[in-house]
C-alpha cells in the first residue's frame, strides 16, 4: 500500500535513515573516507587559572609520524572573534567569545593549549602526552561558594537575548497579602550533554577552499563561524554533516575545535581529523552550569498565586554573560499579578556554559513545580487542581493570549492515563515491602522560538515521478529527514516512497541551526513552501498546456493525489505532463519568512508530567517505576518520531533528577568525574516504560504548519514530578539535583 | 617480564616479541581475511574504523564505558576499544556490517526499525550486537533481565523502552 496524500503528515512512518543506521552504513562526520588524513589530538590545560610560562614540544615533535605541534606560539591569530549570538539567529555562532591559543592566558581547566598532528591517531595521542607545559598558576574560582560574594546582575544574558532582571507588579506587596508562603533554595549540579558521538571536525583544503565534515546542529552556523574566525569568504567554505550522533545542545554553537581542525590542516598540508576525547567533551563544548535558584511564592487560602520571586545564581566565564534562562517560564505560565526574576552571575574559571536540552526550562521548572507541589501540600489541595486554579489564557508576563495552549487537556488526559484520581495525598502512606511508594506531577512548558531569518528549501520533481527535496539542516536524531519527507510528499501530492529529503550540506538551501525545538517548525515551513510552490507551478503548466486534459481548468479546482492532478473527471499525471513536454524535471524554491517585529501572541508548548517512584526505606535507593507525559506540541508531523523524542526527553528528566552531575574540585578548579563511568546518565536498567500522550492543538500563528516542536518539552517538569513523588513517598522535600542516596538516608 | 610472555597467553604457545613499531597482523573480520601493518597499541576499534573502513562499530568513549564499540570476537561480545587488534589474530571478528548478508537485514535490525529503537543511531550498532548476543546468551527472559544485561550500552537519546520492545519482539519470534 502506498501512502497517499494528504495524509502523509502525522503518519508514524519508519525513519527514512533507519536502514543505514542499523546496518552501520550511515557515515557520521568522523567516518567519511578522506585520503591521506592526518589526526589531531588536543592538549588541554591542567590548571584552571594562570599562564603558560613554557611549552616544550621538542619530545613530541621528535616522535615518528608527528607532523606538527601547534601552540599559542605558532598558531596563526584568528581574523576576528564574532560575538556570541544563539545559532537560531542564523549568524556566526561561536560557543564563547574567547578563542584558545591566541596568547598564554589560561581561563579554565581543559582549555586547548596545544594541538598535535600526526599520521596516525595512536601517534598523535602518544605525542600529546610528551608535550611539557609549565604554568604560573593562580587561585581558581569555580564553585558557587567561591563566587557568591562577588556577583553582579548582568544587563543581558544568553547572548544578549534575555534581560538580567524582569518584574511586574509589586512582589513585596503580593507576598505580604498571601495567606501561605513557600520558600526554597534549589541547587543544581553542572550537567554535560554527552552525546555518544564526540564532537569532531575533519578539515580538507583544496587550494584556498575549505571542506569541513562537522558534528553540528547547523552546517550553516559552522560555515559562518569558521568564515569569520579564519577570514575566509563564505563562498570558499562548504560544511557537511549528514549524520550527527546526538547533540542535545553541545553542537548547537560552534566551538573552537572546528576552526582548529581547519588551521591544523592548513599547517600540515593534509586533511586533518580532530575528534575530541570523551574527557575533552566535558571542557570543550559547553555545559549546563552549576546553579542555585531561590524561589518564593505566596498564595491565598483558595490557592491563587499572589506573587513569585525567582532568583538565580550561577558562574559564567570571564568573557561572556551567560546563564541558561531558568527564570523565563516561571514568569509566564501562571496567573500571578506580581513577579520578580533576577539573574546573578559571577566570573569563574570556566568556559562559557551553553544550551543543554531545555536550557533554563528544565532547571527553572524544577524550582517552580516543586514549589507548587509544596504549596498544594500546605493548602491541602490536589496538585493538579492547584495548577488549574492558576491557569492563564495569556502569557502572564506579556499579557498576550497564547497562540494555542492545550494545557488543561494535558493535565486531564495525563492524569487519567496515569491513574492520578483518588490519590491519597499524605506522604509516606504507601508501602510495598521495603519500598515506599509515591506519585508526583508537574507542569511542562517550553517556549516556541521562531528563527530570525528566512528559511529556505528546494523541491525538484523528475519526469519519472520521483522527487528530491533539499534543505541544509543536519539530522542529529530528531527524525527531521523522515518528517520532511512526509511534509514534502504531502505538499507535492506524491507518496512518501517517491520522495527523498536531502540534507546536511551548506550547498543546499540555507536553514538556521535546528535548536530550541524550532527545527521542525521552521524547516517544515520552508519545505512546505518549496513543495507547494512546485505543485502550483506544475498545475499552472497543465492548465495552460493545450495537450493536457486539464487545459483551461481553474487552478483552484485542481487537486493532486499520488502524483496525478485531478480536476473533476479530468486527470493529468506529473510524469505525463513533463514527458509530453520533453522536460526532464521541474524545480521550485521555497522560503518562509518568520513574522518580523512583535507577534501579538504568547507562544508556548505545554504538557504535564506524572511519575511514580519507589524509595528503599533503609537504603535510600530511588527507582522510577513509571512515567506518563501528556504534551500538546501543536501539529505532530510523525507520531512515532515525536513519541520517541518525548520519551527520550522524559528519561533525560529522570537522569537530571537522580543521576547527572559533574563535580568540581574547588581547589584545582578541575572537574572530578569527566567520563561516562562516573558521570552517570540513565542506562537501560534505570529507564522505566514511558507513556506518552500526544494532544494535537491547532496553531495558525507559530508557523505555517502549526508545529511547536518536541525536542525539549519532554524533559521539562520531569525532574520535578520525580522529586514530588519522592516527597510523596518519604515526606522528604529534596531541593537539590540530582537527588542521591545520601539525601534520603 | 614481558606482558606478552608465553605464561600469560591463553593458548600457551610461545609468541614472538613484536613491536613496538608496525607489525603484520592478520585479522578475520566478517569472514574476510585482512592483513594490516599496525603498531601493537592499535585497538581493534581503531583497526576496524581507521584501517579497514568498517565504521559500524562506534567510538563513543574509548574507555570501555559506553558500549558503542561492541563487536563479537569468536561470537562473544567485547568492547573493541579495550581490545588490542593483534590479540584477535586467529579469531573471528564480527561487526554490525557482518550481521546479515549483503543487502539483507538481521531480524534484530528489522525490529529496531519497526520499534523505533534509536534516534541519532550512533549507539545503535553496539546495541544491536549486544541485543543479538543477549538472546543467544539466554539473558532476555524478562524485562528485568534485558534491562540489566543491556545496561553496558548507553543510548543517550534514551530509546531504552523501544530497545527492550525490539528485543522482546525478536525473542518471542524465536
Amino acid at each position: 500500500m502506498t501512502t497517499t496524500t494528504p495524509s502523509a503528515i502525522g503518519q508514524p512512518l519508519d525513519r527514512v535513515d533507519g536502514r543505514p543506521k542499523v546496518t552501520g552504513h550511515a557515515r557520521y562526520s568522523a567516518e567519511i573516507p578522506v585520503p591521506d588524513t592526518a589526526y589531531a589530538y588536543v592538549v588541554g590545560s591542567r590548571i584552571a587559572a594562570g599562564r603558560v610560562t613554557d611549552i616544550d614540544v621538542s619530545a613530541a615533535r621528535a616522535e615518528e609520524g608527528v607532523l606538527a605541534v601547534l601552540t599559542h606560539r605558532n598558531l596563526p591569530r584568528i581574523a576576528e572573534q564574532p560575538p556570541l549570538i544563539p545559532s537560531l539567529a542564523g549568524t556566526a555562532a561561536p560557543g564563547q567569545t574567547f578563542f584558545p591559543m591566541q596568547d598564554d592566558t589560561v581561563h579554565y581547566a581543559g582549555q586547548q593549549i596545544a594541538v598535535v598532528i600526526a599520521d596516525t591517531w595512536e601517534r598523535a595521542q602518544h605525542a600529546a602526552r610528551l608535550v611539557r607545559v609549565s604554568y604560573a598558576e593562580s587561585t581558581p574560582v569555580t564553585t558557587l561558594d567561591q563566587g557568591r560574594d562577588d556577583t553582579y546582575v548582568p544587563e543581558k544574558i544568553f547572548g544578549g537575548w534575555i534581560p538580567g532582571r524582569i518584574e511586574r507588579g509589586d512582589v513585596a506587596a503580593g507576598l505580604a497579602e498571601a495567606d501561605v508562603l513557600v520558600d526554597g533554595t534549589f541547587t543544581y549540579a553542572a550537567n554535560n550533554h554527552n552525546p555518544i558521538e564526540p564532537a569532531c571536525t575533519t578539515a580538507q583544503w583544496e587550494g584556498d577552499e575549505l571542506l569541513l565534515y562537522d558534528t553540528t546542529q547547523g552546517v550553516n552556523a559552522t560555515q559562518m563561524t569558521v568564515s569569520r574566525l579564519l577570514g575566509l569568504p563564505m563562498s570558499k567554505i562548504r560544511v557537511m554533516g549528514h549524520y550527527v550522533g546526538g547533540s542535545f545542545g553541545c553542537k548547537a554553537m560552534i566551538h573552537a575545535h572546528s576552526a582548529l581542525a581547519a588551521m591544523a590542516a592548513r599547517e600540515v598540508g593534509r586533511p586533518v581529523k580532530l575528534v575530541l576525547t570523551r574527557e575533552q567533551m566535558f571542557t570543550s563544548v559547553g555545559h549546563r552550569e552549576e546553579q542555585e535558584q531561590h524561589l518564593t511564592m505566596g498564595a491565598t487560602r483558595d490557592g491563587r498565586l499572589t506573587a513569585i520571586r525567582h532568583h538565580k545564581l550561577s558562574p559564567t566565564s570571564h568573557f561572556d554573560d551567560w546563564a541558561e534562562p531558568s527564570i523565563g517560564v516561571s514568569s509566564e505560565i501562571y496567573a500571578c499579578p506580581n513577579y520578580e526574576g533576577v539573574y546573578r552571575l559571577f566570573r569563574a574559571n570556566t568556559m562559557t556554559p551553553t544550551f543543554m536540552r531545555a536550557p533554563g526550562e528544565a532547571s527553572g521548572m524544577y524550582a517552580l513545580e516543586c514549589s507548587m507541589d509544596e504549596l498544594a501540600h500546605e493548602l491541602g489541595m490536589d496538585p493538579v487542581e492547584l495548577r488549574l486554579r492558576n491557569y492563564t489564557d495569556v502569557d502572564a508576563m506579556s499579557g498576550r493570549p497564547w497562540s494555542s495552549s492545550g494545557q488543561r487537556e494535558c493535565y486531564e488526559r495525563g492524569a487519567r492515563r496515569f491513574g492520578w484520581a483518588g490519590r491519597d495525598p499524605r506522604p509516606g502512606t504507601r508501602r510495598e515491602g521495603n519500598w515506599l511508594i509515591g506519585t508526583g506531577m508537574a507542569a511542562a512548558c517550553y517556549p516556541v522560538a521562531p528563527p530570525a531569518n528566512p528559511q529556505r528549501a528546494r523541491a525538484r520533481l523528475y519526469a519519472d515521478g520521483t522527487a528530491v527535496v533539499q534543505a541544509a539542516t543536519p539530522d542529529f536524531g530528531t527524525g527531521v529527514a523522515t518528517v520532511m519527507t512526509q511534509v514534502a510528499a504531502e505538499g507535492l501530492g506524491v507518496s512518501v516512497d517517491r520522495c527523498r529529503f536531502e540534507n546536511g550540506d551548506t550547498d543546499l538551501p540555507n536553514i538556521a541551526a535546528a535548536v530550541g525545538s524550532a527545527g521542525a517548525g521552521m524547516i517544515s515551513a520552508a519545505v512546505h513552501a518549496a513543495a507547494t510552490g512546485l505543485r502550483e507551478q506544475l498545475i499552472k503548466r497543465a492548465v495552460t498546456d493545450p495537450r493536457s486534459p486539464l487545459h483551461g481548468a481553474d487552478t483552484v479546482d485542481v487537486v493532486v493525489r499520488d502524483g496525478v492532478m485531478i480536476a473533476g473527471t479530468a486527470t493529468d499525471a506529473y510524469t505525463e505532463l513533463l514527458q509530453r513536454n520533453f522536460q526532464p524535471d521541474a524545480e521550485a524554491s521555497g522560503q518562509w519568512s518568520p513574522p518580523s517585529g512583535d507577534v501579538p501572541y504568547g507562544m508556548m508548548t505545554f504538557g504535564a508530567q506524572f511519575a511514580e517512584v519507589a524509595v528503599d526505606a533503609e537504603l535510600g535507593l530511588v527507582r522510577v517505576r513509571r512515567m506518563t507525559g501528556a504534551f500538546a506540541p501543536g501539529r505532530v508531523l510523525n507520531a512515532r518520531t515525536a513519541r520517541s523524542q518525548l520519551t527520550g526527553g522524559m528519561l533525560w528528566g529522570l537522569g537530571q533528577a537522580l543521576l547527572e552531575a559533574n563535580y568540581m574540585n574547588p581547589d584545582t578548579g578541575r572537574w572530578v568525574n569527566s567520563n561516562l563511568g562516573e558521570y552517570l546518565v540513565a542506562v537501560n536498567a534505570d529507564a522505566p516504560d514511558v507513556d506518552v500522550e500526544l494532544i494535537e492543538v491547532e496553531d495558525s500563528i507559530v508557523n505555517p504548519l502549526g508545529v511547536k516542536g518536541v525536542g525539549e518539552i519532554g524533559q521539562v517538569g520531569a525532574a520535578a514530578a520525580i522529586a514530588n513523588a519522592v516527597h510523596h513517598a518519604t515526606g522528604r522535600r529534596v531541593r537539590k539535583l540530582p537527588i542521591t542516596i545520601e539525601d534520603l538516608l | 617480564m614481558s606482558a606478552r610472555g608465553p605464561a600469560l597467553t591463553e593458548r600457551g604457545a610461545a609468541l614472538e616479541e613484536r613491536g613496538p613499531g608496525p607489525v603484520r597482523v592478520r585479522l578475520s573480520v566478517n569472514g574476510t581475511e585482512h592483513t594490516l601493518d599496525i603498531e601493537p597499541r592499535v585497538s581493534l576499534l581503531d583497526a576496524l574504523r581507521e584501517r579497514l573502513d568498517l565504521t559500524g562499530a562506534k567510538k563513543g568513549c574509548d574507555q570501555g564505558t559506553c558500549g558503542a564499540c561492541t563487536v563479537w570476537v569468536d561470537g562473544r561480545r567485547v568492547l573493541a576499544c579495550l581490545t588490542l587488534a593483534m590479540t584477535c589474530e586467529g579469531r573471528e571478528v564480527t561487526t554490525v556490517e557482518g550481521l546479515a548478508g549483503e543487502g539483507e537485514l538481521h531480524e534484530m535490525q528489522r525490529a529496531f526499525i519497526a520499534e523505533d529503537a534509536f534516534q541519532c543511531g550512533f549507539c545503535t550498532p553496539g546495541q544491536i550486537m549486544s541485543a543479538v548476543a543477549l538472546i543467544e546468551e539466554g539473558h532476555a527472559g524478562n524485562d528485568a533481565e534485558i534491562k540489566e544485561w543491556m545496561s553496558g550500552n548507553i543510548c543517550r537519546c534514551a530509546a531504552y523502552p523501544h530497545i527492550r520492545a525490539a528485543i522482546r519482539a525478536v525473542r518471542d519470534r524465536a
